[in-house]
């Protein structure tokens, strides 16, 4: 019952988040801002609040606003977790070649390092992977689904 | 690996020049192909048979024509006739052939030989005749060991192309290429080997990490590829004899992107350090590594031409993915594409004189090739998605990969492998066992 009732409010709070990005944001669907992702399906969380995940525009590195917010909630768990290793794994979408896609990934990661490293973490406890278009969450071919899968994504080294 | 060492020991039954009045036109493509009869090669009485996977095969000469007639099928140049129309039994025609019979069925060329096999060897001879001005073109012979009657058809094939068309054949080659199984979100893939034809399938890997982007050595023993072994995505190096694997420098970091310098002692690739990728190489002799591009960008994909003076690859220092030349020491970078959209994979022809590679635009995606210069650019395929263009060895077709778009609940993903040929015609799947990706070609195996 209670996963029930979680669903029903996400689904009524994703629906809301449709209607009011239709009203602010000309290019926005419910779940992209331009291309870049900003629903929550597919989202896991490295701890209670903290997203284990940021997306990024096509062919682009940039963080945005949102990821930033992530980022610097990873790195106060990061700060707290003081024995963990992570790994930062850099995806792309189904849209470039496969080449292009493995440094772009690589691209993505590491600027999700550097924004994790200018909150103190270590360089040493955070790795780097690229897995270019390898990985994908969603296997749709949609600019939603394409959208998922161009991210970062922070996990807990083993 | 079974062993691709082939005796040959080829020798002219006859040799002495013919005009030829029978000529394929291969500027023009598949529009005008040239109706070929290809005779079931005549078995000697004294044969034994030839067991393969368990099975016997009844008549080797017929299986020898078969493969023949496939590769001239599938080069889209001839039009191999029906054996059902054929009058004329195979040892008489290979002695003499009544060329009023074939001229009526509208052959206008002839295969006609003879297999001999015994416990060890296999002999084969074949002779090509020109039905119109009845005349024998050439005649060879050669000799391998029973379990490679397939390549001696590939040969036969090789040296009729090159007699019709004037140019080397490009059948006697295999294609590595990565074999691709389960579901898109997981792909399980294995470096994979097999004739260009696709028979003799082999995989080189189990499984068990990611492999992308085999390419083979000019030599063809080695193949370069990436491997994420131990989740550490490193350029490696394979013997597929002796199937011995070894990490191709000493890198901090993920280095991909690899090929094989045209003198097979260099392999280039992209080296990625803090988020930026530059283009490597490393001379597999002396271990020496030099840095050739230093950019903040995107360097990657690099591919020499065929007298190593030079190197193609693609880059975003522009703000998005171009194709650019420099030298083999990375002066003089200039930028080639200019054209509406991205480009990459570049890949030089062994001819030299065009390079291939991926464009995309609105969405779509297109196999395509241009002068190295950037001019004459010319898209051969466009699909939802394709790349990764490797030339066959004479330059005259292309082999790539075609990803299908799914369907709305993200199901109905495939990645084949495609060829076309450099005329844009001819465009065909090749078949294979699982799905595949990254193909690249060898170059000829016996030249």
């Amino acid at each position: 019952m209670a996963t029930l009732s979680l669903r029903k409010f996400l689904i009524v709070a994703s629906a809301c988040l449709f209607l009011t990005a239709c009203a602010t944001q000309k290019r926005s669907t419910g779940k992209m801002q331009g291309d870049v992702y900003t629903g929550s399906d597919t989202v896991e969380f490295l701890a209670t609040g903290v997203k284990d995940r940021v997306f990024f525009a096509t062919n682009k590195s940039t963080l945005t606003t949102a990821s930033r917010d992530t980022l610097r909630k990873q790195a106060a768990y990061m700060r707290k977790q003081k024995k963990l290793k992570f790994t930062i794994e850099g995806h792309a979408d189904e849209r470039g070649t496969r080449e292009y896609n493995l440094a772009l990934g690589e691209r993505r990661a590491n600027a999700v390092k550097d924004y994790l490293m200018t909150y103190g973490i270590s360089g040493s406890r955070l790795n780097v992977i690229s897995y270019g278009k390898e990985r994908p969450v969603n296997s749709g071919s949609s600019p939603l689904a394409w959208s998922q899968n161009r991210r970062s994504v922070t996990v807990k080294a083993q | 690996m079974k062993k691709i060492l082939l005796a040959i020991f080829c020798f002219f039954i006859l040799n002495k020049p013919s005009i030829a009045l029978v000529e394929v036109d291969i500027t023009r493509g598949n529009l005008d192909p040239l109706p070929i009869a290809v005779s079931p090669l005549y078995v000697d009485p004294g044969s034994v048979a030839i067991k393969q996977n368990e099975e016997i095969i009844e008549n080797i000469g017929e299986e020898i024509s078969k493969v023949i007639e496939v590769n001239f099928k599938r080069s889209g140049l001839f039009n191999p006739l029906s054996k059902e129309s054929f009058v004329q039994k195979p040892d008489i025609a290979h002695i003499k052939p009544r060329f009023e019979d074939w001229k009526l069925i509208k052959a206008q060329a002839l295969v006609t030989g003879k297999v001999t096999v015994t416990d060890d060897k296999l002999r084969a001879e074949f002779r090509l005749w020109d039905v119109v001005a009845a005349k024998e073109m050439i005649a060879l012979a050669f000799s391998t060991t029973p379990e490679n009657w397939r390549r001696v058809a590939h040969i036969i094939s090789d040296k009729i192309y090159k007699r019709l068309t004037g140019e080397d054949g490009y059948f006697d080659t295999r294609i590595i290429y990565v074999s691709e199984t389960g579901p898109k979100t997981q792909r399980y893939k294995k470096l994979a080997i097999m004739d260009q034809d696709g028979a003799n399938v082999k995989y080189l890997t189990l499984g068990n990490e990611l492999v992308l982007t085999p390419r083979f050595s000019p030599k063809n023993q080695l193949v370069t590829y990436l491997s994420y072994f131990r989740n550490l995505p490193r350029v490696y190096l394979l013997d597929i004899e002796t199937g011995v694997q070894e990490v191709v420098g000493d890198f901090p970091g993920m280095t991909f992107a690899p090929r094989f310098s045209p003198d097979g002692k260099k392999i280039i690739m992209s080296f990625a350090k803090d988020g930026n990728s530059d283009i490597y190489t490393m001379n597999m002799e002396t271990r020496v590594v030099e840095r050739i591009t230093d950019h903040t960008s995107i360097d990657t994909s690099p591919s020499y031409s065929p007298d190593g003076k030079f190197i193609c690859f693609n880059s975003d220092r522009s703000g998005l993915q171009q194709i650019y030349v420099m030298r083999n020491d990375g002066s003089n970078v200039k930028r080639i594409t200019f054209g509406k959209g991205l480009y990459g994979t570049p890949v030089w022809s062994p001819r030299g004189d065009l390079i291939a590679f991926t464009k995309v635009h609105k969405g779509r995606f297109y196999i395509g090739v241009m002068r190295p210069d950037g001019s004459g650019e010319r898209l051969l395929t466009e699909n939802y998605y394709q790349e990764a263009p490797s030339w066959s060895p004479n330059g005259r077709v292309l082999i790539f990969y075609r990803e299908t778009k799914t369907d709305s609940k993200g199901e109905g993903f495939s990645a084949k492998l495609w060829s076309i040929d450099l005329t844009g015609y001819n465009e065909r799947l090749i078949e294979t066992e699982t799905d595949g990706s990254d193909p690249s070609w060898s170059s000829l195996l016996s030249k």
